[in-house]
C-alpha cells in the first residue's frame, strides 16, 4: 500500500490539495526506551507535487517536520480530471510515489 | 605561634575568602559569555540561508499556529500570505536544534497557503521568511508548548 493519501477538494474554481504520508520522521536525538540506543535519523527530505506533469510544489524538508507529515496547498485553478502526483524521497534513498485524479 | 581554636578559624576563613575570590573571579567574567552565545542557531541558519540579505518585517504574511500546544510533536501551522509573486516560503523553528523546519518553493499556479505539521521543541518562536521578486519578508508568531516536545 502506497505511503501517501492524497484528498483534493474544488472550492470556487481552486483546487484544494491535501496530503498524508506515513513516515517515521526520526530526527537521530530519540532513544531506543529498551535498548537506550540512539535512533538513527530517518527523515523526508524531499517532497514533490505535480499538476497534469507540472512541478507546483518542491519542499526541502526537515527533521522538525512531525510523523506521518500533513501537507496542504491551494492551486488557482483546475478541473476536475486533472492529475494531481505527490512523491517523497527520504535520507536513506527510499522514495514513494502516488497519483490522484480530481474528482 | 601557637594554633589555638581562634587562629585556626581566622586562617581557615583567610583561606576560604581567597579560594573564593580566585575560583569566583574567572567564572563572574566567563558566565556572560556561556549564557550569550555569539550567534544563535536561529541567527547562523538565517546567514546561511540569505546569506546577510536583508529581511523586512511584515504583517502581510497571517501565521496560523495554536496559541498553547498540548503536544509539541504535532503543531498545525497554516501561513498564507497577501504579498505578491512568493516564490519560496521557509518556516524556522527559534529554539529547535535544526531550526529550518521546511522551504517550500511554489509555482505561480499556486496560492500562497501552506499548512503543514511541525515538532516543537519547547515553547518558543515561528518564524516564517517569504521570498519574493523583491526581497525577503518574515513575520513571526508565539507558540507555547506545554509537554515536551522532543518524542515522536
Amino acid at each position: 500500500m502506497s505511503s501517501i493519501k492524497i484528498r483534493t477538494k474544488r472550492i470556487d474554481g481552486k483546487i484544494q490539495i491535501r496530503t498524508l504520508i506515513s513516515h517515521p520522521m526520526e530526527h537521530g536525538r530519540n532513544r531506543n526506551k529498551e535498548t537506550n540506543a540512539l535512533i538513527p535519523a530517518h527523515f523526508i527530505k524531499l517532497l514533490t507535487v505535480t499538476h497534469n506533469d507540472q512541478v507546483i510544489v518542491t519542499a526541502d524538508l526537515s527533521t522538525s517536520i512531525s510523523k506521518d507529515p500533513y501537507f496542504a496547498f491551494m492551486l488557482k485553478s483546475g478541473h476536475a480530471g486533472d492529475k494531481i502526483t505527490i512523491s517523497w524521497i527520504d535520507d536513506l534513498g527510499n522514495r514513494d510515489s502516488e497519483t490522484h485524479v480530481v474528482k | 605561634m601557637p594554633c589555638t581554636r581562634r587562629t585556626f578559624l581566622q586562617h581557615a576563613l583567610t583561606v576560604m575568602a581567597y579560594s573564593y575570590g580566585l575560583f569566583a573571579r574567572p567564572s563572574a567574567h566567563a558566565a556572560p559569555d556561556i549564557a550569550k552565545p555569539a550567534f544563535s542557531l536561529l541567527e547562523q541558519t538565517l546567514k546561511e540561508l540569505f546569506n546577510g540579505s536583508k529581511i523586512i518585517e511584515t504583517d502581510k504574511i497571517d501565521i496560523q499556529v495554536p496559541m498553547i500546544a498540548e503536544n509539541g510533536a504535532v503543531v498545525p501551522i497554516t501561513v498564507s500570505s497577501s504579498l505578491n509573486n512568493v516564490r519560496k516560503v521557509y518556516i524556522l523553528v527559534e529554539k529547535n536544534p535544526q531550526p529550518l523546519s521546511a522551504r517550500f518553493a511554489l509555482a505561480p499556479e499556486l496560492e500562497t497557503i501552506v499548512s503543514a505539521r511541525l515538532k516543537m521543541a519547547e515553547t518558543s518562536d515561528v518564524i516564517v521568511v517569504a521570498e519574493t521578486h523583491d526581497g525577503l519578508y518574515s513575520a513571526k508568531a508565539g507558540v507555547k508548548v506545554t509537554i515536551g516536545g522532543c518524542g515522536g
